[in-house]
């Protein structure tokens, strides 16, 4: 495919080395900084986190400056997403759900307004599609779920709920406990951060090649242009249909985050 | 023909969980026209379980891009 818009571009023939995929996703810095022997250098993803960042903390900030019993607009929004969350950290985790409703309604936003920069005009980039973010954020879930289950049962008494989960014939162990210590503490955390990560990144190949299309087969004349007409009636698809995966993994994140915690807090 | 021998890893790592979501969404559907008093319940429960089916293959498509 991307063979394919590579040769219209250059009229006929494309002979030279395509970038790799990894172009679409690695900015220069902007403004290089480093501490440490570490590389902190300011590049477009960090932008777009920080503008993110900024815009729903203020939507937020200006929704509870001054509550009223009876909300206004921007009220009555910030409250809809915080009792979402609560109608989900109620049906999973039960009563105890409401202490991790914050925390809970942090990721949620957090994780949707990194991703809604992927179909926002100007920015078009989600800094979810860096494995950092993911990464981090699964962290954050890691370390409240083994922290929560360590203050629930205590040290031994989490490993050992998790480890040698009761009701197994004793030489089964043998062969469980290496699974259990690796679905629960490693591929927990890993297959939330490679999920996000994932769909991030599809999605933005997908969006991107949708409106490459559109930018080279568009103009091109006699018979490329359909091709181009093609790309315009999809874009739209498309972006709806990444809308409909944005709010899905930002749900989905939060949920499985509410599930190991649920699974800490109850033991096996 | 050129390319990477990758893409038909993917292509191949697909078929299994794309089974596997079709089952969980199928027998989701049905317990829910079935008893829709229940659907809440049932979509937490269908997604959980969608987003462990989905993690193979969204490790087949990183591993694509990675090996």
């Amino acid at each position: 495919m991307i063979n394919v818009l590579a040769a219209a571009e250059w009229g006929g023939e494309f002979e030279g080395v395509l970038d790799p995929i990894n172009s679409l996703f690695d900015f220069p810095p902007i403004f290089e900084f480093g501490l440490f022997g570490l590389d902190l250098s300011i590049n477009r993803t960090v932008l777009i986190a920080w503008f993110m960042m900024a815009l729903v903390g203020g939507i937020f900030a200006l929704a509870v400056r001054s509550p009223q019993v009876v909300p206004g607009k921007l009220q009555a929004f910030a409250e809809m997403v915080v009792d979402f969350i609560r109608t989900i950290a109620s049906e999973i985790i039960g009563p105890r759900g409401t202490r991790f409703v914050p925390l809970l309604t942090t990721i949620f936003v957090g994780i949707f307004a990194l991703n809604i920069a992927k179909i926002t005009p100007f920015l078009m980039l989600p800094p979810t599609s860096r494995i950092a973010w993911p990464l981090f954020l699964a962290a954050i879930s890691w370390l409240v779920f083994v922290g929560v289950g360590i203050k629930e049962h205590g040290f031994v008494g989490y490993l050992g709920s998790i480890l040698f989960p009761p009701g197994v014939p004793k030489p089964l162990y043998v062969i469980l406990t290496p699974i259990e210590f690796l679905s629960n503490l490693v591929l927990r955390p890993f297959t939330l951060a490679v999920r996000l990560f994932a769909n991030m990144v599809a999605g933005h190949i997908l969006v991107v090649i949708t409106l490459v299309t559109i930018h080279v087969f568009l103009p091109s004349m006699p018979v490329g242009w359909m091709v181009g007409v093609f790309g315009l009636v999809a874009a739209p698809i498309v972006f709806g249909f990444e809308l409909f995966i944005i709010g899905l993994q930002a749900y989905i994140f939060t949920m499985l985050t509410a599930v190991y915690i649920s699974s800490s807090l109850e033991g096996h | 023909m050129e390319g990477s021998i990758n893409v038909l890893g993917y292509a191949l790592a697909t078929a299994g969980p794309g089974i596997g979501l079709g089952l969980v969404i199928a027998k989701a559907i049905e317990s829910m026209a079935r008893q829709p008093e229940a659907a809440g319940m049932v979509r937490t429960t269908m997604f959980i379980g969608v987003a462990v089916i989905e993690a193979l293959a969204l490790l087949a498509f990183v591993l694509a891009f990675a090996l």
